[in-house]
C-alpha cells in the first residue's frame, strides 16, 4: 500500500475559481442529495402524503362550509383552495432542507465538505437545488391528486404552468431559510420542528385557506402583506381560479393588488437576504 | 518548506473557556507529531484552527508553506482530514463517497472515478464498494475515512482520532495503513488519547492538557523525564533473593528494592535488552532460578501521570460518555466531542 501516495498528484487541481467552480460544485454537491433521497424513499412518501391528505380533509371536510364570494358550494372551494395547498406544499420543504443540513452539521459532513478546496455556498445551493427537484415532484403527484377530486384550472397551459413556477420559486426561496436553520440549530430534530413551527401561522393568517375578508382588521393588514398570500393570488390568477365576489384586497395592499409582480419579488428578497446570512454562517459554522 | 505545520501562539476562546491558550506547534515535513492529551484538552480545536475550520482569536499557522489565515483555500487543496469530525455520507456508497470528494476536490468527474477505484481496491474496500456506507462497520467506515482524505493524496494529513472506539484487529490495520502513507514522505499531525497510539506512530509527541503544550519530545525524551528502565525478577523460591539480589546489584546503577512475599526483585538499569541478556547469565550462572523477568521502561501513562497530576484514563471515561463507540459514534460524535470540548 506504499504507493497509496505516490500514484496520483499530491495537490488538489487549483480551484478554477468564480461562477463556472460554484455551479460545477453545487451540482455535484446536488447529485449527492439526490442520490440520498432515493435511498431515503420513505421521506419522499411522507412529503407526498402530508399534504394529500391536506387536499382530501379541506376539500370534503370544509368544503361544504366556507363561503367564497357568498356561496358555499363545494366545487368553487376546491378551486379557490388548491394554490393554497400547492403553495403550503412547497413551504414545507424548508423544514427538509433545515433538517437535511442539521443532519449533516451533526454528522461531521459540514467539515468535510468545508476542508475541501469548494465554493463556499455549494453546500447549500446544491442542497436546496436537489430539494427544488423533490418539491416538483410532490407538486405533480398533488396536482394529479388535486384534478381527481375535481380541481380545475381555466387558463391556456402555458399560465398554468407558470404558475406553478411561481410556487416553486417561492419553495426554493423557502428553502435558503431552511439551510438558515439547519445551521443554527443543533439537531436534525430541531431544525425539523423548527423548520415548521413557524409555518403554521404563516400560511394561515394568509389567503391560502379563507378569504381574509372574514379576519379582524389587523389580521387582514398582515395577511395581505405577507409574502405566501402574494404567491397564493398570483398563482390562482394564472390558474384562472381567481372567484367572482371574492375582491383582490380588501385592505388595498399593493402585493394583493399586483399578485404575480409582488410573488416574484418577495421571494428574489427572501432569498437574496437568506443566502446571504445562510452562507456566512456557513463559513464559520462551527456547530 | 512545502510539507511542514507550523503554529505559533494560537489562542481560541469559546466564552470564557480558552480551548487554545498560545500552542505553538512544529512538525518537520515528512515526520509526525503525536498530539496527545485526554478530551477537551484542545486537541481538536488545534485541529480545526489548522484545517481552516475555525479562525483562531490570534496566532499564526502555515500549512504547506501557506498562511492558513490569508489562504484557506490554497491550503485545502493541500491536506486531507480525517478522523471523529470529518465523516462520510452514510446513504452514498463508498464509490460515490470517493466519487464526490474527488469532483469537489475539483478532480475532472473521470479522474475522480478512477482515483476512487483505486483508494477502494488499496483500502480492502473493493468488495463493498457499492453498497451504501451505512452497512459498513466500524473499521470499514475509518478507512473509507481516510480514503476520503487521501483522494489527492495531500502531502499534509491531519487525522483527529483516527482509531477511537474501533477494536485491536481494526487499529492494527489502520496503523499499517498510517505507516505507508508516512513512508511515502507525508506530514502528519495525530491526534490521540491512545498513549500507545502515539509510541506506535509518531516521530515527536506534543502533551496538550488546558489548551497549553505542557511537554514536547519523543516519546523516549519523554519516558526519561519520568526515570529510566529498570528490571524486575521474580525468583523461584525465597532462598534465592539473596544471590539475585547481588547479581542485580552488580549490574544495576541504583538500589535493589525487594518484595519478599512475592520474590519480587526491581533495580534501575541503563543499557535495555543487551543487559537484560547479560542478568540472565549471571542469574542463571550463579543458579538461580527465575520464575518471571522483564525489562520495564515506563510508559507513556506514567509520564502523562507526572505531567498531568491526573492520569490520562479521565479523557477515556469522558470519551465513553460521547458514545465513542464505534457503530454509535457517528451518530452523536462529532457535536458530542465538539462540545465537551467547548464546555470544558
Amino acid at each position: 500500500m506504499s504507493a497509496i501516495a505516490k500514484d496520483s498528484p499530491t495537490l488538489a487541481p487549483r480551484p478554477s475559481g468564480g461562477l463556472t467552480q460554484s455551479v460545477k460544485d453545487s451540482l455535484v454537491v446536488a447529485k449527492r442529495n439526490l442520490i440520498r433521497m432515493t435511498r431515503i424513499p420513505e421521506m419522499i412518501l411522507f412529503g407526498v402524503i402530508q399534504p394529500v391528505m391536506f387536499v382530501v380533509l379541506f376539500t370534503y371536510v370544509f368544503g361544504g362550509s366556507i363561503s367564497i364570494g357568498g356561496s358555499t358550494d363545494p366545487q368553487r372551494y376546491k378551486e379557490f383552495l388548491m394554490a393554497g395547498i400547492f403553495a403550503q406544499t412547497v413551504t414545507f420543504a424548508t423544514a427538509g432542507a433545515g433538517a437535511g443540513i442539521a443532519d449533516d452539521m451533526h454528522k461531521g459532513l459540514i467539515d468535510r465538505f468545508r476542508s475541501l478546496p469548494m465554493a463556499r455556498g455549494a453546500v447549500l445551493t446544491g442542497r436546496t437545488l436537489a430539494d427544488l427537484v423533490q418539491t416538483t415532484l410532490t407538486l405533480v403527484v398533488l396536482a394529479g391528486v388535486a384534478l381527481l377530486v375535481g380541481w380545475r384550472t381555466h387558463e391556456n397551459i402555458g399560465k398554468v404552468l407558470c404558475g406553478f413556477l411561481l410556487l416553486l420559486f417561492l419553495g426554493y426561496a423557502f428553502s435558503w431559510i431552511g439551510a438558515l436553520i439547519g445551521l443554527s440549530v443543533r439537531t436534525p430534530e430541531a431544525a425539523t420542528s423548527g423548520g415548521l413551527i413557524w409555518l403554521f401561522p404563516l400560511t394561515f393568517i394568509s389567503n391560502a385557506f379563507v378569504p381574509v375578508n372574514g379576519m379582524p382588521t389587523f389580521l387582514q393588514h398582515v395577511a395581505e402583506w405577507n409574502p405566501f398570500s402574494a404567491t397564493v393570488a398570483g398563482a390562482r390568477e394564472l390558474f384562472g381560479n381567481t372567484m367572482p365576489g371574492v375582491p383582490k384586497t380588501v385592505t388595498g395592499a399593493w402585493p394583493m393588488e399586483h399578485p404575480i409582480i409582488a410573488s416574484l419579488l418577495w421571494s428574489a428578497l427572501i432569498i437574496v437576504v437568506f443566502r446571504t446570512l445562510a452562507v456566512r454562517k456557513y463559513r464559520s459554522a462551527t456547530a | 518548506m512545502p510539507g511542514a505545520i507550523h503554529a505559533e501562539g494560537l489562542v481560541k476562546t469559546f466564552g470564557d473557556v480558552r480551548a487554545l491558550d498560545g500552542v505553538d506547534l512544529d512538525v518537520p515535513e515528512g515526520t509526525v507529531l503525536g498530539l496527545l492529551g485526554p478530551n477537551g484538552a484542545g486537541k481538536t480545536t488545534a485541529v480545526r484552527v489548522l484545517t481552516t475550520l475555525l479562525r483562531p482569536d490570534s496566532g499564526t499557522a502555515v500549512v504547506a508553506g501557506i498562511d492558513v489565515l490569508k489562504k484557506p483555500n490554497e491550503v485545502r487543496r493541500s491536506i486531507g482530514l480525517s478522523g471523529q469530525f470529518a465523516a462520510v455520507d452514510e446513504y452514498l456508497t463508498g464509490r460515490e463517497n470517493l466519487q464526490m470528494v474527488g469532483q469537489l476536490y475539483q478532480l475532472s468527474a473521470r479522474d475522480a472515478k478512477a482515483r476512487a477505484a483505486v483508494l477502494l481496491d488499496r483500502f480492502n474496500l473493493g468488495d463493498a464498494a457499492d453498497r451504501p456506507a451505512k452497512t459498513y462497520s466500524g473499521g470499514m467506515r475509518r478507512r473509507l475515512d481516510l480514503a476520503a482524505a487521501l483522494v489527492v493524496s495531500p502531502p499534509v494529513m491531519f487525522m483527529d482520532e483516527p482509531t477511537t472506539g474501533l477494536d485491536p484487529r481494526n487499529r492494527q490495520q489502520l496503523w499499517d495503513v498510517i505507516e505507508d502513507l508516512v513512508a511515502g514522505g507525508t506530514t502528519l499531525l495525530l491526534t490521540t488519547q491512545y498513549l500507545e497510539e502515539a509510541d506506535h506512530l509518531a516521530n515527536d509527541i506534543c502533551v496538550i492538557d488546558h489548551g497549553r503544550v505542557i511537554a514536547r519530545g519523543t516519546s523516549d525524551e519523554l519516558k526519561a523525564r519520568t526515570g529510566g528502565e529498570r528490571v524486575e525478577v521474580v525468583v523461584h523460591s525465597p532462598e534465592e533473593i539473596e544471590r539475585a539480589r547481588s547479581v542485580l546489584a552488580a549490574l544495576g546503577k541504583g538500589e535493589v528494592t525487594v518484595v519478599q512475599l512475592t520474590r519480587k526483585l526491581t533495580v534501575p538499569v541503563s543499557g535495555g535488552a543487551k543487559l537484560l541478556a547479560e542478568i540472565i547469565r549471571d542469574l542463571d550462572a550463579r543458579g538461580v532460578e527465575i520464575d518471571d523477568i522483564a525489562l520495564r521502561r515506563p510508559t507513556l501513562d506514567d509520564v502523562f501521570l507526572s505531567l498531568t497530576g491526573h492520569a490520562a484514563e479521565g479523557g477515556r471515561d469522558g470519551d465513553e460518555e460521547s458514545g465513542g463507540r464505534a457503530e454509535t459514534e457517528r451518530s452523536q460524535g462529532p457535536r458530542g466531542a465538539r462540545a465537551k470540548e467547548e464546555n470544558r
